[in-house]
């Protein structure tokens, strides 16, 4: 794989090899699909990239990525935007939007506390969510973080920063999945289920 | 619960063998190197998909093959004859299969067909950092309690994490207290309830364990187990609190249920120093039979008992009192090994419960050639 015909064909592969995923054999089979394909298209593959990158920006409010200083969640005037759902990224927001199920607004941290990879408080967007806190303007916060020590150790952080305020503090529920057998279940989740068991009520 | 026959192929010095054992006890005798304990090892990785000595699965392998296979047929309640299969191929994922077929997880079948291994090795028990004991605690532990099990992994997760921020505020000439704080609690939340955890056990354990090194000693020493914590001083969160400036400057967490550790008494002195090597031999007995109990009390069925070597050291009445044990059906199913046959013999022969002494002699071409059983 060292003699490529073309210097432009290797620079294309060795750029393509960066991507996540995409190993040195992929990288020149996707070049070379590209090269059969006509100049249009691939230009116009191009411009969406590099597009891309250098015109969109974060929500000036929640951090979400965005083509406006405010995203379209942000700016739709049907969201409830007293209600913000804090969750670690964007994939987040998207499968969240995906269950169709939520009318607030989010805030996209960017990450989560966990020093192993050098990251802290203050590498996350957590002033500005405090900012919008202190607004007076919300009514409830959801933390929807990974249930991990480093999820729950940074929801820890966060309820410390807001609890002072006048809001509702809200985490979203942890237990046996829908449609599960118990038997099936993990014996953590599962004796976490019963440890924290919630009175009865019909599912919504 | 026993085991029924075991079947090897390439496991360690065997090129095949094939074994149908007693309900109660089997004897594997003869010279050092024959592979005595390697066949109690062999029924310990059918409990516990690996080996009781050597965390390598591929150093298990004999020399010169390239897989080894262990097949067990159990009966555990009924007539119905149950089947483990662990198999390693070199350079292969290892595989573990109950009636054929393989497990999603190692973890499920942990617990399913309990074992108690003593063997010459637990005097690392008494020897070795403490660590190993609070290891050793956790297992016992963990084996019925998956969310122990939970709770220790996330408190190291969070000790690791905390560390390693201790460790930034130095390279990054930078302090921050709140972020140090919040790590604190997560460990304080998790580490006061395994703290209380490892309490409740051990002071259900101990008693146990004392009843039966009396038992084996014939009650002339004295013994005890001293759980020793920081968190007996006061709750965890005010000692983290006082440890704050020590933490910064050794650049790690000083307090923590991570600092536990066992110590073991001999009529109030420190076993380690003060003991007799047969009195530290009965002394890890004991554990383990309590272990053996513990597991049955929990579990309402007999773990398998493997004795490796366990009648060196000890004088002819310890033996004795073993043996009274092993023989009065406390136990369930037994494998014991041992060189010399004719004082098995002497032992198990005038004795009325079943048993069966297999005669092993390091030539194993045949599937059952080399070994001769009652």
């Amino acid at each position: 794989m060292h003699n490529f015909p073309s210097r432009l064909l290797e620079k294309a592969v060795n750029e393509l090899a960066k991507l996540p995923g995409i190993g040195r054999k992929t990288a020149l089979r996707m070049a070379l699909h590209l090269l059969r394909n006509p100049v249009s298209e691939v230009e116009a593959f191009g411009t969406a990239v590099i597009r891309m990158r250098q015109e969109v920006i974060y929500c000036s409010r929640c951090r979400n990525i965005s083509d406006k200083e405010l995203c379209d969640i942000c700016a739709s005037p049907r969201r409830e935007a007293s209600i913000v759902c804090v969750v670690e990224d964007i994939r987040d927001v998207m499968a969240i939007e995906n269950t169709a199920q939520y009318s607030g607004v989010y805030h996209v941290l960017g990450g989560i506390i966990s020093p192993i990879d050098g990251i802290g408080p203050q590498d996350l967007n957590i002033d500005s969510l405090i900012v919008r806190a202190s607004s007076g303007e919300l009514k409830e916060i959801i933390l929807a973080l990974p249930t991990t020590i480093e999820g729950d150790t940074t929801n820890f952080y966060l309820f410390k920063k807001l609890s002072p305020l006048q809001i509702t503090i809200s985490m979203i529920a942890r237990g046996i999945s829908i449609g599960d057998e118990l038997e099936h279940t993990d014996e953590v989740t599962l004796g976490r289920s019963i440890l924290n068991r919630t009175p009865y009520q019909t599912i919504k | 619960m026993h085991l029924h026959k075991i079947v090897l192929h390439n496991f360690k010095n065997y090129p095949e063998g094939e074994f149908v054992f007693s309900d109660k006890i089997n004897c594997f005798v003869g010279n050092n190197g024959v592979g005595k304990t390697n066949l109690l090892d062999a029924i310990h990785y059918l409990s516990f998909c690996k080996s009781y000595f050597n965390p390598s699965d591929a150093q298990n392998i004999r020399h010169e093959a390239d897989f080894f296979a262990i097949q067990g047929n159990y009966y555990r309640q009924n007539d119905t004859i149950e089947q483990l299969q662990c198999i390693q191929k070199r350079n292969q994922r290892k595989k573990f299969l109950y009636n054929k077929k393989e497990y999603d997880r190692l973890a499920d079948h942990i617990g399913q067909f309990p074992l108690v291994m003593i063997s010459p090795y637990d005097r690392d028990l008494i020897n070795d950092g403490s660590d190993l004991r609070r290891r050793y605690t956790d297992s016992v532990i963990a084996q019925f309690d998956k969310l122990y099990l939970d709770d220790l992994i996330n408190y190291n997760k969070a000790l690791h994490q905390r560390n390693t921020l201790l460790k930034s505020f130095v390279e990054k000439r930078y302090f921050d207290a709140e972020t140090l704080d919040i790590w604190s609690e997560q460990m304080v939340a998790l580490g006061t309830n395994i703290f209380q955890r490892r309490s409740d056990f051990l002071k259900e354990f101990i008693p146990l364990f004392q009843h039966y090194f009396s038992f084996i000693s014939g009650g002339k020493e004295k013994v005890d187990m001293n759980y020793q914590s920081q968190l007996h001083a006061g709750p965890l969160s005010g000692l983290m609190k006082q440890a704050v400036e020590r933490d910064r400057s050794a650049l790690f967490s000083t307090v923590g249920i991570h600092k536990d550790d066992l110590e073991f008494l001999m009529d109030g002195f420190p076993l380690k120093r003060y003991g007799s090597q047969g009195q530290q031999k009965s002394f890890v007995i004991a554990v383990k039979l309590a272990q053996f109990e513990y597991t049955r009390k929990v579990n309402g069925f007999k773990p398998i008992l493997l004795l490796d070597d366990i009648f060196d050291k000890l004088d002819d009445h310890r033996v004795q009192q073993v043996i009274r044990l092993v023989s009065e059906n406390s136990f369930g199913q037994v494998f014991i090994t041992d060189t010399q046959e004719d004082s098995i013999r002497k032992i198990f022969d005038p004795l009325e419960i079943d048993h069966k002494i297999f005669r092993i002699n390091g030539d194993q071409s045949g599937s059952s050639a080399g070994i001769s059983s009652d």
